[in-house]
């Protein structure tokens, strides 16, 4: 019997990127992007960022913040160019560039966050 | 209109005897911008890329931060520049879009069912803004506490 | 309301034309009437040439869709009144993304070896006696697919979504819808044969869940709903072949 594509796994990959995007991206960007830069609040001090960073779980948590919504964008743009630009003969291009930026911007991200003095 | 015989309809251009010709209208590369249903679903998948946009700043906080104080100031104020707080806003459009559709979406991938009847879409949607809000505010106050 | 209303109907002969052009018809607004009886009203008074598929006039076989104004409907279910109240003139045209075989009828070959594609009958792998009786299922199990049982292939849902257009060998909503309903029924047991057929990028992955194969149909069957809950039985699916490379059950 045939075997089923391996679409199964960006799909997988891209929603839980998307879970994560949802419920975490908006108040990130909400706080370093516009609240703490515009002064709306009390900009947090380097110490205190430091003290959370040293904290595995939270570099951990930033790990998963970073790589996840990345897979996501890779497989949503993927299927973007397809259609929105009609380049699905593009398609090996397309792959490399969208799923291969998502895996360098997981691995920057581990090397950033392995080691935190 | 003119008889048919075998002779005229070689003749005629488009037709071909027992193979109609069917007309197959193109697709425009520029389909999403005809209704606004195609334009609002493009949309909504761009705003991934403004979710990219947050990660990559996100990236660069923590480089910063790695840095020293100084660079953790250099990228406050780097983010106070013009054009990237009109990115920040920007994006923080698209990516509450995108919170918004995938909650409101979600639910047709997961029916819930209770007691054999189907829970109404917005019921299993709701849980997902309270987790929103409440993660929110727990990680603002664990960053600016 | 205005007591006529202007239809502008797309008309080609494969005889005489390369593509289809625009004639427009007067027809009489009366409140109750549809589309469809202004079709008829041409056809039977002014334009016998005029050509068009319909059949129940109720809403139920499926044979009337078309574009109205640019959206996909069924023409016994739109009323002129929603139009002649607001002025508008209406614009009829075969349904999008197939090939049109005349004025308004659309070749539908194509759809229908995809339906046949995805087997839409219940695949046994054991076949108990007949003298066990016929199978039984409770209200809670039929009701686990029936809405994906609603569907009268009127193909509007085709029309709507624009992956059916840029991607022709793409199985579509109503195929995949059906699927799933037999995926769902608790008498069969095809749906790993279905599974290792459709999840793949002309079948369930095709599909971005651009929502307007849903947001068209006429009979509520929510055929994106359908594919996206195919997906996420295809990730499973598609794990358990690696925790159980054979002989997983349904």
């Amino acid at each position: 019997m045939a075997k089923q594509s391996n679409e199964a796994f960006f799909w997988m990959l891209f929603s839980a990127g998307g879970v994560v995007a949802a419920l975490l991206i908006p108040v990130h960007l909400l706080l370093f992007g516009l609240a703490i830069p515009q002064g709306w609040v009390q900009a947090p001090s380097y110490e205190h960022l430091m003290s959370l960073l040293r904290i595995p779980l939270v570099r951990i948590y930033l790990f998963v913040f970073c790589a996840l919504p990345l897979f996501h964008w890779a497989h949503r743009f993927r299927f973007t160019l397809y259609d929105g630009l009609k380049v699905k003969h593009l398609n090996e291009i397309i792959f490399v560039f969208c799923y291969g930026g998502a895996l360098l911007g997981t691995v920057v991200a581990a090397y950033l966050l392995w080691n935190i003095s | 209109m003119p008889t048919r015989n075998l002779e005229s309809t070689k003749a005629a251009p488009n037709y071909t005897p027992f193979h109609p010709r069917w007309y197959r209208p193109h697709v425009s590369v520029y389909w999403w911008l005809g209704e606004w249903h195609y334009l609002k679903f493009i949309l909504r998948e761009l705003s991934s890329v403004f979710v990219g946009v947050v990660v990559i700043e996100a990236l660069m906080l923590i480089q910063a931060l790695r840095d020293g104080p100084e660079a953790y100031a250099h990228f406050l104020q780097g983010m106070q520049n013009p054009l990237v707080l009109v990115l920040n806003i920007i994006s923080f459009f698209f990516v509450v879009f995108h919170t918004i559709t995938w909650f409101n979406l979600a639910p047709s991938a997961m029916p819930v069912r209770l007691r054999g009847k189907r829970v109404p879409d917005v019921l299993v949607a709701a849980p997902s803004y309270v987790a929103w809000i409440v993660v929110s505010a727990f990680v603002s106050w664990l960053i600016l506490q | 309301m205005a007591d006529k209303i202007t239809l502008e109907i797309a008309r080609y002969s494969p005889e005489r034309d390369d593509k289809p052009h625009y004639e427009s018809y007067e027809v009489p607004v009366y409140k109750e009437w549809v589309v469809l009886d202004a079709l008829n009203h041409i056809k039977d008074t002014v334009d016998g040439s005029l050509t068009y598929r319909w059949s129940c006039r109720m809403g139920i076989c499926g044979s009337c869709g078309m574009m109205v104004n640019g959206e996909p409907k069924l023409t016994c279910a739109t009323f002129l009144s929603s139009y002649a109240r607001d002025g508008k003139k209406i614009r009829l045209e075969p349904l999008r993304y197939f090939p049109v075989v005349r004025d308004l009828v659309t070749e539908l070959n194509d759809f229908l070896s995809k339906l046949k594609k995805v087997k839409p009958w219940l695949i046994r792998k054991d076949e108990p006696p007949l003298s066990q009786g016929e199978f039984l299922q409770t209200p809670g199990q039929v009701d686990r697919y029936k809405q994906f049982s609603m569907c009268i292939n009127c193909t509007l849902c085709y029309a709507a979504c624009p992956v059916v257009g840029l991607e022709p060998i793409f199985v579509g909503p109503a195929a995949l819808a059906l699927a799933q309903r037999y995926n769902l029924d608790s008498r069969d047991q095809g749906a790993q044969e279905r599974t290792a057929m459709l999840a793949h990028p002309d079948g369930i992955w095709g599909c971005t869940f651009v929502g307007e194969c849903t947001r068209v149909c006429p009979k509520h069957v929510d055929p994106a709903g359908a594919i996206q809950q195919y997906k996420l039985a295809a990730v499973v699916s598609w794990l358990k072949s690696f925790v159980l490379p054979r002989g997983q059950d349904k």
